[in-house]
C-alpha cells in the first residue's frame, strides 16, 4: 500500500498495531517488576521467572500442558496426514468429509466442551489426562490438516508417476518422495497442533478432572486471587513459546523443498 | 528397423481411450495400432490436443485402456503397472525429485531393481558422464538451468537401460539454439545406447529430422505412418500434407479415368483412383515457373522473397487463392511483382487426396 496515496494510512496503522500489541507489552514488562503488587513499578528483576521455575504447582501444571499437547498434536497430525491423503482424489462426499474435518474451526468451542463433558459423564469416561487428550486431538486436527494439505496440494503428481516410472511400488513411492516432499507440510502442521492445544483453556478446564491442572487452567485459578507478576511472568513464557513455534511452523509452511 | 524373427519392440493392438463417463465421455484414441521396431526412432507427430501424450501414458503404464492390448518386446505389459514395466519416461517437466541430488535421482531407479551398491555408483557416473553432467552429481535439480535439467532427466531415465525410453515433448522448454543442440544429441545418443526412442512432438520439422519413422495422427487417430520422406512426399491425407511443410492444395473434382477438374474449370492431368471431391497437393519446390499462357495453370505474382540458397514466390490464383513457388536458383531471372506467369506442374509431383 501506498502511504503517499491513502492520507492517514500510517496513522491507522500504527493505531491498530497498538491496539493489538500495547496489552501484550505491558504484561511483558511487568513480568520483569520487582514490586509484589503486579500493577506498580518498582525496578527490573528476573525474580518472578526464577520463583515459577521452582514453584511445583506450575512445573505440574506445565508437565501437563506439555504431554496432553505432545500426544494431542501427534495423533492429530497423524489423523490429519491420512485424512488429506484420502481426499486427495475427489470423491462422493469428498467436500462433505473436509467441511466435517474443519468443523471445530467454527463450532462454538463452549458447546463443544459441554457437549464432550456429556459425553463422557454419560459413557461413564473418566475425566482427566485421556479424556483431555482424547478432546485436544479432536479439535486440533483442522489445524494440523490445513498446512498439510496445502503442501499435498503443492506436490505435483508428476513426482509420484516418476517414481512409479522409475520402478518404486506404491509403498516406496510413498517413502522415498511423497513423504519427503510433504514432511515440512506435516512438521508445520504439527507445531500448529501443538500450540493450539498448548493455549487451550475451555476443554481443558472441563475435562480436567479433579487435581489435574494445565497451564492456562492455572493461570485462571491462580488470577482468581489476584494477578501477580508470577502469572505475567507464565504468560509471557507461553507468549513467546508460541510465538517462536507459530513463526517456525510459517516458516516450514513457505519451505520450498 | 523391424526384425522379421524377433517381436517389436512396442506392439500396440485396437487401443482405445475415453476420459469422463456417460455423455461426458470424451474419446482421445480411436482404435489405435502400430509396431516399433527395435532400436529405431520413432515419432508422435501431431498438433496439441491429439492424444499423443495419453498414448504415451498408456504404454508406460499411467493410464490404462478401455480396451486393445500393448505389449513390449512380445511380453504383453497391459495390465501392468508403470513400476513393471521395462520403460522410462523423460517428462515434458522432467519431473526430477526435488528434494533429491542429481546423483540421487540418477540412482534411484536402480536402487529400487535392487542393484549392487558398487554398480550403481558405477552406473550412475557412467550415465552422468555421457549426458556431461559428471561435475553436477552433488547438485540439487533447483540449482541447475533449464538444459542441464534435461541431461540429467535424460540420464536418469537411461540409466537403468530401459528397452524403450519414452519421450514427452522433451526439447519444447529449451530456447532454439539449445533445442537444435540437443536434437542433434538426441539422435547421436539412440544410436550410441542402441535404444528403441518413442519421442512426441507437435513440431514437424523436429520430427523430420530426427526421426526413423513418423505416425501423424490427428483427433485420436494414426492417419499415416512411415519414414520421414515418404509422410513429406507422398501424403495420404490433406491433413498430412497440410500439417508438414509448406504444400499447396488446390480443390477440385476428380474425374473419371484419372485427370482433377479445378474450381476454376482447369482440368489437371493427375493420376489417381479417387472420385468425387479431392484436393491437389503439391509442394512449392516441384512446381516450376513457366512464361505466361504455358503451363497448366496463370498466377499473378505478389511478392518475392530472396532466401539465399533459393526464391520463394508468392502468387495469386485467378480462382481466388494463394500459392506458393520454391525457385531453387536464386540467380535465374525472376519474374516482376505484378507480372502474369504459367506454372507448370509435373504430374508426377502432384498428390491427388480425398477431401
Ligand atoms: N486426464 C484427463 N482427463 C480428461 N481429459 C483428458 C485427460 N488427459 C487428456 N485429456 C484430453 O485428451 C485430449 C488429448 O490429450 P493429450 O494426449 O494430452 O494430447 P497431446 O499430448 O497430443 O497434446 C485433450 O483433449 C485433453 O484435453
Ligand atoms: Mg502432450
Amino acid at each position: 500500500m501506498n502511504p503517499q496515496r491513502f492520507p492517514f494510512t500510517r496513522e491507522t496503522s500504527l493505531f491498530v498495531l497498538a491496539y493489538l500489541y500495547v496489552p501484550v507489552v505491558v504484561l511483558i514488562a511487568y513480568s520483569f517488576n520487582a514490586n509484589r503488587t503486579a500493577t506498580v513499578w518498582t525496578h527490573a528483576s528476573l525474580d518472578w521467572y526464577g520463583r515459577i521455575l521452582v514453584n511445583p504447582s506450575i512445573q505440574s501444571a506445565a508437565w501437563n500442558s506439555l504431554v496432553i499437547a505432545v500426544s494431542a498434536a501427534t495423533a492429530a497430525t497423524v489423523l490429519a496426514l491420512l485424512a488429506a491423503l484420502a481426499t486427495r482424489r475427489a470423491f462422493l462426499g469428498c467436500g462433505a468429509s473436509e467441511a466435517i474435518l474443519n468443523m471445530p474451526l467454527i463450532l462454538p468451542e463452549i458447546a463443544v466442551a459441554v457437549a464432550t463433558l456429556l459425553l463422557f459423564v454419560s459413557l461413564g469416561v473418566k475425566l482427566g489426562l485421556g479424556a483431555m487428550v482424547a478432546a485436544h486431538t479432536a479439535f486440533c486436527i483442522p489445524f494440523a490438516y490445513l498446512p498439510i494439505r496445502a503442501r499435498l496440494d503443492g506436490i505435483s503428481g508428476t513426482y509420484e508417476e516418476a517414481a512409479h516410472d522409475l520402478y518404486a511400488n506404491r509403498f516406496r513411492t510413498f517413502r522415498r518422495v511423497t513423504m519427503p516432499l510433504l514432511w515440512p507440510g506435516v512438521m508445520a502442521g504439527f507445531t500448529l497442533a501443538f500450540v493450539t492445544s498448548l493455549d487451550d483453556f475451555l476443554t481443558s478446564f472441563f475435562l480436567a478432572g479433579p487435581g489435574l491442572t494445565t497451564l492456562p487452567v492455572y493461570i485462571f485459578s491462580a488470577i482468581r486471587a489476584g494477578i501477580t507478576p508470577e502469572i505475567n511472568a507464565i504468560s509471557a513464557v507461553m507468549l513467546v513459546v508460541s510465538v517462536l513455534l507459530v513463526s517456525l511452523s510459517f516458516f516450514l509452511g513457505r519451505l520450498r523443498r | 528397423m523391424t526384425q522379421a524373427s524377433s517381436p517389436p519392440a512396442v506392439s500396440i493392438r485396437n487401443v482405445a481411450k475415453s476420459f469422463g463417463k456417460g455423455i461426458y465421455a470424451f474419446r482421445v484414441l480411436d482404435d489405435v495400432s502400430l509396431d516399433i521396431g527395435r532400436r529405431e526412432f520413432f515419432t508422435l507427430l501431431g498438433p496439441s490436443g491429439c492424444g499423443k501424450t495419453t498414448l504415451l501414458r498408456l504404454i508406460a503404464g499411467f493410464e490404462t485402456a478401455d480396451s486393445g492390448a500393448i505389449s513390449i518386446e512380445g511380453e504383453d505389459v497391459t495390465a501392468r503397472p508403470p513400476f513393471h514395466r521395462p520403460v522410462n519416461t523423460v517428462f515434458q517437466s522432467y519431473a526430477l525429485f526435488p528434494h533429491l541430488t542429481v546423483e540421487q535421482n540418477v540412482a534411484f531407479a536402480l536402487e529400487e531393481q535392487g542393484m549392487a551398491r558398487d554398480a550403481i555408483r558405477k552406473r550412475v557416473g557412467e550415465a552422468l558422464e555421457m549426458m556431461r553432467m559428471g561435475s553436477f552429481a552433488k547438485r540439487k535439480p533447483a540449482e541447475l538451468s533449464g538444459g542441464q535439467q534435461q541431461r540429467v532427466a535424460l540420464a536418469r531415465a537411461l540409466a537403468p537401460r530401459p528397452r524403450v525410453l519414452l519421450l514427452d515433448e522433451p526439447l519444447s522448454a529449451l530456447d532454439l539454439k539449445l533445442r537444435k543442440e540437443m536434437q542433434i544429441e538426441l539422435k547421436m545418443l539412440q544410436e550410441e545406447a542402441g535404444i528403441t526412442f518413442l519421442f512426441v512432438t507437435h513440431d514437424q520439422e523436429e520430427a523430420l529430422t530426427l526421426s526413423d519413422r513418423v505416425a501423424v495422427m490427428q483427433s485420436g487417430r494414426i492417419l499415416q505412418m512411415g519414414p520421414p520422406r515418404e509422410i513429406y512426399e507422398t501424403p495420404t491425407h490433406r491433413f498430412v500434407a497440410d500439417f508438414i511443410g509448406d504444400i499447396n492444395l488446390l480443390d477440385g473434382e476428380a474425374l473419371p479415368g484419372g485427370g482433377v477438374r479445378l474450381e476454376g474449370g482447369t482440368v489437371l492431368s493427375a493420376p489417381h483412383n479417387a472420385s468425387g471431391k479431392v484436393t491437389v497437393a503439391i509442394r512449392p519446390e516441384r512446381a516450376r515457373l513457366a512464361p505466361a499462357g504455358e503451363g497448366a495453370l496463370e498466377a499473378t505474382v505478389v511478392h518475392s522473397a530472396y532466401l539465399g540458397t533459393a526464391m520463394l514466390h508468392k502468387l495469386d490464383l485467378p480462382g481466388g487463392g494463394t500459392f506458393l513457388l520454391r525457385q531453387s536458383d536464386p540467380t535465374e531471372a525472376a519474374p516482376e511483382a505484378g507480372s502474369r506467369v504459367g506454372l507448370a506442374l509435373p504430374a508426377e509431383a502432384l498428390r491427388v487426396l480425398d477431401r
